[in-house]
């Protein structure tokens, strides 16, 4: 593959090709910020990818007291998902679980989108009867009844169409500890892009998949990007390089996907080859299955 | 943009009904056609050239100089714009409003924003009896907007509302949110006697204490509701004094028990 050099680090010409996807977003506020974030983790913990989890999901922001409609410490988290119908089920089951369970945290609306899912007009019927609607400035909300007190959750929160899904790093150094320098230095990066989150644990993923198995799965690991199986298969690793991470970034929008990719690329450039990567390439599937292509060679700093 | 400007000639002989002067009746008028329209509630015919000297401007704003209390249903059905009404309003100000802005810089009849269902209603004096209340035969009252009211506000003040959210800064007479199926009823300075009487719904927050509170409500404890800082901080836009009622942590009441018993009144910690 062709590539150029950018202050020593082989940048591939390729792109990165990304999907469009279903995505709301809900801001959990706490007594701190450490039970807003907690909260948000535990719902967000468990959606890395839509294959396994139905969602992907991860904290756009950290919210100060000012920026939040209870003026409380608040996390903004975004759950992206492939239809509409999962995307309500996975809201409703994960602030259900994960946020109305953790003490003092309110619920409510991330995003204004041209659609409103469910969130406290499904969860409300936890307060059995109890629970009280109430109307302010156009918003509605519902104080539900639970033992430290009410878990205050607004009604709906808004649905985008427009996001995309996909957006995407593979990040190749000399060793594994390298390459997760640069991985994380480039997500440090994009965790300051908003409307963006990169789903996986830390940001990171290290089992990038192909499409399909010799097995009845969907996916399974991408043999051509493993460093240990280098010379028994059709490899497109060089010899130099020693362990591969990849970025995943999901986004409100095609230019918010874009400025996280950039942002990523900007970090990794930034650290150097000698402490962080040798080689920065992206995956896709030949341009022909999603619609929005990210090229790297427009991404650059 | 100048005002379409109803300047009060003289006190009129009787009661009028100003209803046919709101923003969306008037759209599309001339002066000859407004000077025109009827107001009379009794036999003689009293048209706005009889009561008003007219000076033209845009009807999506309309003043009206030199009111009395005898005005009544001023802002009836508006559905957007603005009325500012310089002077006293008579009863009913704001019925069945939809929409826009109207603003009494002196005192307000009774049934002030009756059935109102949006918009915003500013009262800079006082307010009668059954504000935001339904009349004879209406199921509801109040069921949207906003009423704000500077001074204190009559029996019965948020009777039956529905929705919507009252401020007054002053105190509420006997009874306030009788009957109150939801909504939000902030007061201040309090009230008299019996507030929340057979409330099924809603919030009644007392920023001071009541005449005498019904013993069908029950007691809660003390809480520093979440809640209640979304309310605080909506209510601040509006009136920072009332705001302040909002202090946590307040004493939760729960009632009418004698009917649904689902309501609450928030009051003061003493």
């Amino acid at each position: 593959m062709r590539s150029m050099m950018v202050r020593g680090i082989r940048i591939d010409d390729t792109f990165a090709e990304a999907f469009p996807m279903r995505a709301t977003a809900v801001v959990i506020t706490a007594d701190s910020m450490r039970w807003a974030r907690q909260a948000a983790l535990t719902m967000t913990g468990f959606a890395t990818s839509v294959i396994g989890c139905g969602c992907e999901a991860g904290i756009d922001a950290e919210l100060s007291s000012r920026q939040t409609p209870d003026r409380r410490p608040g996390v903004r988290a975004l759950i992206f998902a492939v239809s509409t119908s999962e995307l309500q089920k996975q809201l409703q089951n994960r602030v259900g679980q994960c946020v109305l369970t953790t003490a003092g945290t309110a619920c409510y609306a991330g995003l204004v989108g041209e659609e409103a899912l469910k969130l406290g007009s499904a969860l409300r019927f936890f307060g059995d009867g109890w629970q009280i609607s109430k109307r302010f400035a156009g918003k509605h909300y519902w104080r539900v009844p639970v033992m430290d007190g009410e878990f205050v959750c607004e009604a709906t929160t808004g649905l985008t169409k427009n996001a995309v899904g996909g957006g995407n790093l593979l990040i190749m150094g000399r060793s594994a500890e390298t390459t997760l320098a640069a991985a994380e230095a480039a997500t440090k990066a994009i965790s300051a892009v908003p409307d963006v989150i990169t789903p996986f644990p830390g940001g990171i993923v290290r089992s990038g998949s192909k499409v399909g198995s010799k097995y009845k799965a969907p996916a399974s690991t991408n043999e051509a990007y493993c460093p240990t199986l280098r010379g028994a298969v059709k490899t497109a690793l060089d010899s130099d390089v020693g362990s591969v991470l990849e970025i995943v970034i999901d986004g409100l929008t095609e230019t918010a996907v874009g400025d996280a990719m950039r942002a990523g690329l900007a970090a990794i450039v930034k650290l150097g080859p000698k402490r962080g990567a040798l080689r920065v390439s992206a995956g896709n599937y030949g341009g022909k299955l999603g619609p929005h292509h990210f090229h790297l060679k427009d991404l650059l700093p | 943009m100048t005002p379409l400007v109803l300047a009060l000639r003289s006190s009129p002989q009787e009661r009028l009904d100003l209803s046919p002067l709101v923003p969306h009746r008037l759209a599309g008028k001339t002066a000859a056609e407004i000077s025109r329209l009827q107001l009379d509630t009794a036999r003689d015919p009293v048209t706005v050239a009889d009561i008003f000297r007219l000076r033209a401007g845009d009807a999506g704003h309309i003043r009206i100089e030199g009111a009395t209390d005898r005005l009544d249903r001023i802002g009836q059905d508006m559905a957007g714009g603005e009325i500012v009404v310089e002077g006293d309003a008579g009863n009913q100000a704001g019925r069945a409003m939809r929409g826009g802005r109207l603003t009494v810089e002196g005192n307000a009849g009774h049934w002030t924003a009756s059935a109102m269902r949006g918009g915003h209603i500013e009262v800079a004096g006082s307010a009668g009896d059954r504000l935001g209340g339904p009349l004879a035969g209406e199921t509801a009252g109040m069921r949207g907007g906003v009423v704000v009211v500077r001074g204190d506000v009559g029996a019965r003040a948020g009777d039956r509302l529905r929705r919507g959210t009252i401020i007054v800064e002053g105190r509420a007479r006997d009874h306030a949110g009788s009957r109150m199926i939801a909504g939000t009823l902030v007061l201040r300075r309090g009230a008299g006697r019996l507030p929340g009487y057979l409330m099924r719904r809603g919030t009644i927050v007392l920023g001071e204490s009541c005449d005498e509170l019904s013993p069908t409500f029950v007691d809660c404890g003390a809480h520093d509701l979440v809640a209640l800082r979304l309310m605080a901080a909506f209510v601040r836009e509006h009136s920072a004094a009332a705001a302040a009622a909002l202090r946590p942590p307040l004493r939760r009441l729960a009632g009418d028990m004698a009917v649904l018993g689902k309501g609450e009144i928030f009051a003061v910690m003493e």
